[in-house]
């Protein structure tokens, strides 16, 4: 089942480390950008995915049904040791903000107003998004420099965000586009 | 017993639905709890609020909602309905993936994806920027993170819990209203 590339050098991945490292970005994470993290942690902190490896996975994830940041942790831990790895990565992910966000929902039942909290909490938000336009820069490398790639980066953006098509509709249209351009010429 | 089913069905087919994240099916997310449970609007922009600070991935709010339905169990059985269906799929692309490594149309397929896939965080990016960035204050801290982030070593966690800090000290000290 599993493929060479996925079993070679990978066995030296715990699975306490793998849940673990997941389980600080759940915890870490106030505000959002959780992709951000992810790739810190994949390629530069534990250096388990190539950049590579990485877009291949983002792809999937963001492809198919389901949270990306959920659809990555459980293809980076796939990769990294099979079905437990999914498991492990996945719920370490997870499950602090499980309980944080019980232990709210059930705190403030009522009550929403704390102006000191929603000081810091937008302070948060703001540099969470900052985080994630700085990865998403990073993330793009030489595809920033390149017109063909400028183009239908612009062109995915314009639908998504400006036209505000569905992300299916995004994708039929823009996929047969892209593949087209990046042919392989024969 | 049959709220938990009805839980189970309803998010386990937002799961499904939910493709490009849980931001998309958001109103559908809505409109079925509005009828099915009797959950308001406000309630529910006040779940997603929560969740949205929350650490961790922002769809977790879900889970208060089986809670107020149907308490722990309920909690539970939304985070099994919202999460594996989805998870499962994207495990099994994941293997297909795997199975067409050494195929050349796979390197095609993946560089064509790559700038799309770009777009698509590009597009995450201005949604959220949208959300949070509100004033002044909060432009100049993401574009200081950004700095901090590309340009230095300093942990990401700690730029982040800086913003906050400074829009708060800023907020108190520099801007009485």
């Amino acid at each position: 089942m599993s493929t060479d590339n996925q079993t070679e050098g990978k066995a030296s991945v715990s699975l306490h480390d793998l849940f673990l490292q997941f389980l600080i970005i759940g915890s870490v994470s106030f505000g959002g950008g959780i992709i951000a993290y992810e790739r810190i942690l994949l390629i530069d902190k534990r250096k388990w995915l190539s950049p590579d490896e990485f877009m291949g996975y983002l792809a999937i994830s963001q492809t198919m049904p389901g949270l990306n940041s959920v659809n990555l942790a459980v293809l980076a831990g796939d990769h990294l040791r099979g079905f437990w790895g999914a498991v492990s990565a996945s719920l370490g992910l997870i499950l602090p903000g499980s309980l944080f966000v019980l232990l709210i929902g059930i705190a403030y039942t009522n009550n929403n107003d704390h102006p000191l909290a929603n000081l810091f909490l937008t302070g948060i938000a703001a540099g969470a998004c900052g985080l994630l336009a700085a990865i998403t820069y990073r993330i793009g490398d030489q595809h920033w420099r390149h017109l063909k790639s400028v183009i239908i980066i612009a062109f995915t953006f314009g639908l998504m965000s400006i036209a505000k098509l569905s992300l299916p509709l995004v994708l039929l249209i823009m996929a047969p586009i892209s593949i087209y351009l990046y042919r392989p010429n024969p | 017993m049959s709220l938990l089913v009805q839980l189970a069905l309803t998010f386990g087919l937002l799961s499904i639905l939910a493709v490009g994240g849980g931001t998309s099916v958001l109103p559908e997310m809505q409109s079925l709890l509005a009828q099915q449970f009797d959950i308001a609007q406000t309630e529910f922009v006040r779940i997603y609020s929560i969740g949205q600070v929350a650490p961790g991935p922002n769809m977790l709010m879900v889970l208060i909602i089986g809670f107020k339905v149907a308490g722990l169990i309920g909690a539970g059985v939304v985070s099994l309905a919202f999460f594996l269906p989805s998870s499962i799929l994207c495990f099994y692309a994941g293997r297909l993936w795997s199975h067409f490594a050494q195929n050349p149309w796979r390197r095609t397929v993946q560089n064509a994806l790559e700038p799309i896939s770009i777009g698509l965080m590009s597009s995450g990016v201005y949604a959220v920027a949208k959300a949070s960035i509100v004033n002044p204050m909060t432009l100049v801290l993401a574009l200081c993170t950004v700095y901090f982030i590309l340009r230095t070593k300093i942990n990401p966690v700690f730029v982040i819990l800086g913003s906050g800090l400074a829009f708060y000290l800023f907020s108190r000290f520099l801007m009485p209203s």
